[in-house]
This record gives structure tokens, sequence and C-alpha cells, in this order.
């Protein structure tokens, strides 16, 4: 657990944090987010005390940070810095293993553990252990820096705009697979983005801060559902049945009785096509291979020509997808339906538009039961968050 | 396997060092040589010493020089961008450069009166004269590593003597080597003119030789400071290449 008390950061006239306090319950993840300079790089760099407050306290699991030696405390925080500052002359394991290093373990210990984490964050050890950071692309780099701060396991992780510098979809693939690691790890972690959806879809908690102040600090939904100032409206954005779409994900939604086929195009049923408008083409594991419109197929073309061969990687989404990357995966495709798979690439169901939509019609009764609540004043805060 | 393209550079300079210290070793072959380039000379060798004699004297005024040079030079440099040292930075900066703009002739000049003849104002006057490459290249590699980097390190908890041996040196290291070789292959030359207060070296045959009048003791001088330069240059550029961390190499 964290702990800031009135955390006070001044530059001479400029105060980049005031009166900070939070707190950060043990295995959670709280999301700093907020407009450019508000303050939360300097937050952040005051927990592992790389910045010195001006006044107020931190504590972690209720020792004061000033109680340790700087350096001592850093090498139990982890830490990814947005720039990933990876050591261009060291090795990728090499940089994996640089903390656990300075703790002085010992060789047969750092080496098992670099290549453990290496496969963790999804980069095979043998091939990428040796490698250089320059031969690394950016969204690689991201994990080995994720990797780095995780690799002496401390219970409290740092991590400034971690995955800022990538392409959208490796973005989306980053937060999801830190959202899955989180899950298994369980670490405390603050986070820092200015990205609105990606606190939403990674925060148990946001705290919002405008020019140096905390403005709230609650679980997403309460963040969308009651604002507490029209700041906090604003940031969060006005389509709020739209933007709570990233903390639902696919395996709420999908159905799971799909038609498929192992047996190419050939073999597809005319009846396959009753209630569904695709079939779709697996191989004998059931890894997706591609799909059969129906449409297609009652316009009279014949089977053999009716498939689209895919790649499942690019062409399907997995069951914790947020919904809001699904809907933005079906205008891409140009689908109003979209094939899920699992990790390793077999169907596990489909996603329509059609569920998605009734998703956020739920989200808009919700949302004006609220609206209603709020003007009577009597919409007790359980239920609303329910 | 993968040693082999960074081993290349360093095989070829010992190679040349053999080559130079067999060249250097055959008197005769001077004798021939230069007898045949002065046919009309009727001592076309310098007779004070023989060339490796000469060399040797040479590579001990060089050695002295440029390792005090380094010696001082490099942590100067390191010293000057830390906080401790930065308020000196500029000074540092300015005398090293003015001890390059001085010629190293009026050092050796002005030196006499104190240090007299001999060795030791030579490498007074050479030391000075080859700090500039090494101070300024010490500090512009050192300048050269990313903040980010630095502040990871910091991050991760390593204090400022392991950041400076495990980060920042490795990775200025290419450039510090650059500035090495620069101030050697120079001094090598420059160690010529401290033949002038009898410190020795290849410097005798070619003032000897201007002195009176014998051409063939200059090119013998300068022939074999040229090739002693050429193969320090070398040596040192296989050093460098040795010292670039693998992760930096093209
Ligand atoms: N060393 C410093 N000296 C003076 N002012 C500073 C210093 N560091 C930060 N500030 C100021 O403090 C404020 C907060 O900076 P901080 O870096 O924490 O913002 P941020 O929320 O991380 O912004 P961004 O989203 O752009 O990264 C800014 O107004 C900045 O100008
Ligand atoms: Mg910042």
């Amino acid at each position: 657990m964290i702990t800031l008390r009135d955390v006070t950061k001044s530059y001479g006239e400029v105060t980049a944090v005031d009166r900070v306090s939070f707190e950060v319950p043990s295995g959670e993840v709280c999301v700093l987010i907020g407009p450019s300079g508000c303050g939360k790089t300097t937050t952040l760099r005051m927990i592992n005390r790389l910045i010195e407050p001006t006044s107020g306290t931190i504590e972690i699991d209720g020792r004061d940070i000033m109680d340790s030696r700087p350096e001592e405390l850093r090498r139990h925080i982890g830490y990814v810095i947005q720039s990933v500052g990876l050591f261009p002359h060291l090795t990728v394991a090499e940089n994996v293993a640089t903390v656990p290093k300075l703790l002085g373990w010992e060789r047969r210990r750092y080496e098992p553990k670099a290549l453990e984490l290496l496969e963790i964050v999804g980069l095979p050890p043998a091939e990428y252990a040796e490698k250089y950071p320059r031969q690394l692309s950016g969204g690689q780099a991201q994990r080995v820096g994720v990797a780095r701060a995780l690799a002496a396991d401390p219970p409290l992780l740092l991590m400034d705009e971690p995955f800022g510098a990538v392409d959208p979809l490796t973005r989306e693939r980053l937060q999801a697979e830190f959202a899955r690691i989180q899950r298994e790890l369980r670490k405390t972690v603050i986070f820092v983005t200015h990205d609105v959806d990606e606190a939403i879809k990674l925060a148990d908690r946001i705290a919002l801060m405008r020019a140096g102040r905390l403005e709230q600090y609650d679980t997403p939904e309460t963040l969308l559902d009651h604002p507490a100032s029209k700041f906090v409206h604003d940031f969060m954005g006005s389509d709020r049945a739209l933007k709570r779409l990233g903390r639902a994900c696919v395996a709420d939604v999908m159905r799971t009785d799909v038609e498929s086929t192992t047996d190419g195009t050939r073999a597809i049923p005319r009846e396959a096509c009753t209630d569904s408008r695709f079939v779709y083409l697996t191989d004998e594991s059931g890894v997706l291979e591609g799909w059969v419109d129906c449409r297609v197929l009652d316009a009279g073309t014949p089977p053999e020509d009716a498939g689209t061969p895919v790649d499942w990687r690019e062409a399907a989404v997995h069951p914790e997808t947020t919904l809001k990357d699904a809907l933005s995966r079906m205008l891409g495709f140009g689908f109003r339906n979209v094939a899920v798979v699992d990790a390793q690439g077999r169907l596990v169901g489909e996603v329509s538009l059609a569920a998605i939509e009734a998703t956020m019609a739920d989200a808009d009764t919700h949302i004006a039961n609220l609206e209603e609540g709020e003007v009577l004043g009597a919409l007790p805060d359980e239920e609303a968050r329910s | 396997m993968m040693l082999a393209p960074r081993m290349r550079p360093v095989i070829a300079a010992v190679a040349g060092v053999v080559v130079f210290a067999w060249i250097v070793g055959q008197q005769d072959l001077w004798v021939r040589a230069l007898s045949a380039l002065f046919p009309g000379s009727v001592r076309p060798v310098y007779p004070a010493a023989t060339v490796a004699e000469l060399t040797l004297q040479h590579l001990r005024l060089v050695g002295i020089s440029s390792g005090l040079t380094l010696l001082v030079g490099i942590p100067l440099g390191i010293w000057v961008t830390r906080p401790s040292g930065a308020d000196f930075r500029e000074i540092v900066s300015a005398s090293v450069d003015f001890g390059q703009t001085f010629p190293p002739v009026a050092v050796l000049a002005l030196m006499m009166p104190i240090l007299g003849f001999g060795l030791w104002p030579a490498v007074v006057a050479l030391f000075l004269y080859g700090m500039f490459p090494v101070v300024s290249n010490t500090v512009a590699g050192l300048e050269a590593v990313p903040g980010t980097l630095i502040d990871a390190a910091r991050g991760m908890g390593m204090g400022r003597g392991r950041i400076l041996l495990a980060v920042e040196l490795p990775l200025a290291a290419r450039v510090i080597m650059a500035g090495v070789r620069t101030s050697v292959v120079i001094n090598i030359g420059t160690a010529t003119v401290a033949a002038a207060v009898g410190a020795g070296g290849l410097g005798d045959p070619i003032i000897g030789g201007i002195n009176v009048q014998n051409m063939a003791y200059v090119l013998q001088g300068a022939t074999a400071a040229a090739l002693l330069a050429i193969v320090a240059d070398g040596l040192l550029a296989g050093a460098e290449r040795l010292l670039t961390p693998r992760g930096l190499e093209a």
C-alpha cells in the first residue's frame, strides 16, 4: 500500500504538485492522469525519491520513504520511463538483469529470472535475450522496459507513460498484455498516462490531476458516473456510454455457438448460414484460418471461391479485448462481426456490433437513471457503482 | 565467429607493430636505403645513435608525456562533467584550449630556465600540448550520453559511481579513445622538437641534420617518426574498436 499525505513540490514560484493525498491499496493499479504539466511525473518521481517533496509524507506499507537510502528504496521499486531508457551497450538479457545485479544476486539466480521475464512479456528468450536494444522495434523495447522493471520482483511498480511511444495497435496489445501480467502478478502499480481510454481500461482507480491538484480519486466507473466537477466530466469525455465500453470485454458479450468447419469451403452446408452470417474456417486444432460470408454464397458464388483466408493475429480479437477496441476493429475491417480467438489463435466465438450496441444501450439506461438520481439526490453510491 | 570483424583491425595493428620493429632494428637497411637515395653523401646515416636507439628514446618521451596526459586529462574531463566540477568546466576548457594553441617550442623555451635541459622540460611541454583532445573528447563523450539513460539508471537504484562506470564510461569509450588516439599521434610528431632541449629521440637526426645541412639525417628521423605515428594510430584504432561496446556497433 502506498500513502501520499499532503505531498507538495514547489520549484520557486511554481507549485508542480500541490497538497496531493491519496492511497493505493496493495495489488491495485492506480492511473495518474491529467493534462500536460499537471504534475503526474513529479508525483510519480517523488515516490522513488528521484524528486524530494517540499513537504508532505509518502509511505510504502506504512514506512516513510525518507527512512530508506534512495538507492536502496529504488532497487525495490520497479520503474518504467516513457523513453524506455534501455542501455544500448547491454544485451536485452543484461538490461533485464540490471537491478538483480545491483542487489547482488548471483548469476545462476538472475539469469533464469531474466529469461523467464522475457517469456512473460512475450519475447521468446531464445530469440531476444542476446539481442541489443538497437535491434528491437519500439514495442519490443517497451516490453523489455517492463521486464526490466519486474526483474527483482518488486511489490511496487511506477510506470510513466510506458506505452506512449508506439502505434495504436501495438499499444492496444501491450495494454492487454499488461492487464494479463497484472492479473497474475498483482503488483501495486502507479501508472501515468494522458490517454483517458488507457486509464479506463487499466485502472482500478484513477487519480485525475489538474494544475498540481488532485481533482478526483475514484474508480473509473465513479469518475464516469459521478464526475466531481465539470473539469472531470469534460476530461473523461462526454459520451460516457462509449467510454464505458473500455471497461467491458469481449468475453462478456460474445456468442460461442458459431459455425465453423475444418473441411474447407466445399463442405459448408447451406443450413449453416441460417442464423449466422459467417462460417469460420479452422485447421484441425481449431486455429482460425478464414471465413465464408454467407451473403456471398447466397449471391451464387460457388463455395470453393467464397472463402476469405485471414491471419488470426490481425483479423480477430481476444476474449479480454475491450469492447471499445473490438468496435474499432469492426470499423477498421468494415464488418459487423469479428471472430474471437484465444492466445493460440483457436476460434472461441464471435462478437457482433449488435451485442456491443446492446451494452451501450444498457449503459445509456444506467446513465439516464443516474442523472435522474442525481437530480433527486436520492441514488445511493453503492447502487450507482454496480 | 562474432569476434572476427572486431579483431581484424587489432590483428592488422599488431602485424604493423611487428613489421615496424623489424624495420627499425635493421640498421643495415637504413644505411643501404639512405645511401641509395643520397649517393653523393659521405655520411647518409645519423652516426650518434642507431634508429632503434632513437626510436626507444622517442617512445620513452611519448610514453611518459602521453601517459601523464591520459592520467590527468581523462579524470579532469570526468570531473568537470560532475556536479562538483561543473563550475570549473569553462576554466578547464579554456586552459586546455590555450595549451594547444601555445606552440610547444615556446613552452620548451619557457621551461628551460625552470627545468633545464633534458627529458623533463620536453615531457611538460608535450603533456600540456596533448591535453586538449583528451579532455575535450572525454567531456564530449560523457555529455553525449542521453539524460534518459542516466535517469533510468538512477531510477533503478544505481549510485553515481556505478552510473559512471557501468553506463557513462562504456557509452563514451569510443569518443574518449578517439581523443586519446589524436593526442598520441600528434604527440609522436611534436616530440621531435624535444630534441632542441636535448631530450633525444627521433628529433635528434632531424635537428642535427638541419644544423649540419645533411638532408639524409632529416629524412631518416622524419621517416621513422612518421612510421611510428602510423603504427601507433593503427594500434589505437584497434583499441578504439575493441572498447566500443558491441551494442553500439553499426
Ligand atoms: N525541475 C523543474 N523546475 C521547474 N519547474 C518544473 C521542474 N520540473 C517540473 N516543473 C514544472 O512542474 C509542472 C509539472 O511537471 P510534470 O513533469 O510533473 O508534468 P506532467 O503532468 O508529467 O506533464 P506531461 O504530461 O507533459 O509529462 C510543470 O508545470 C513543469 O513545468
Ligand atoms: Mg510527465
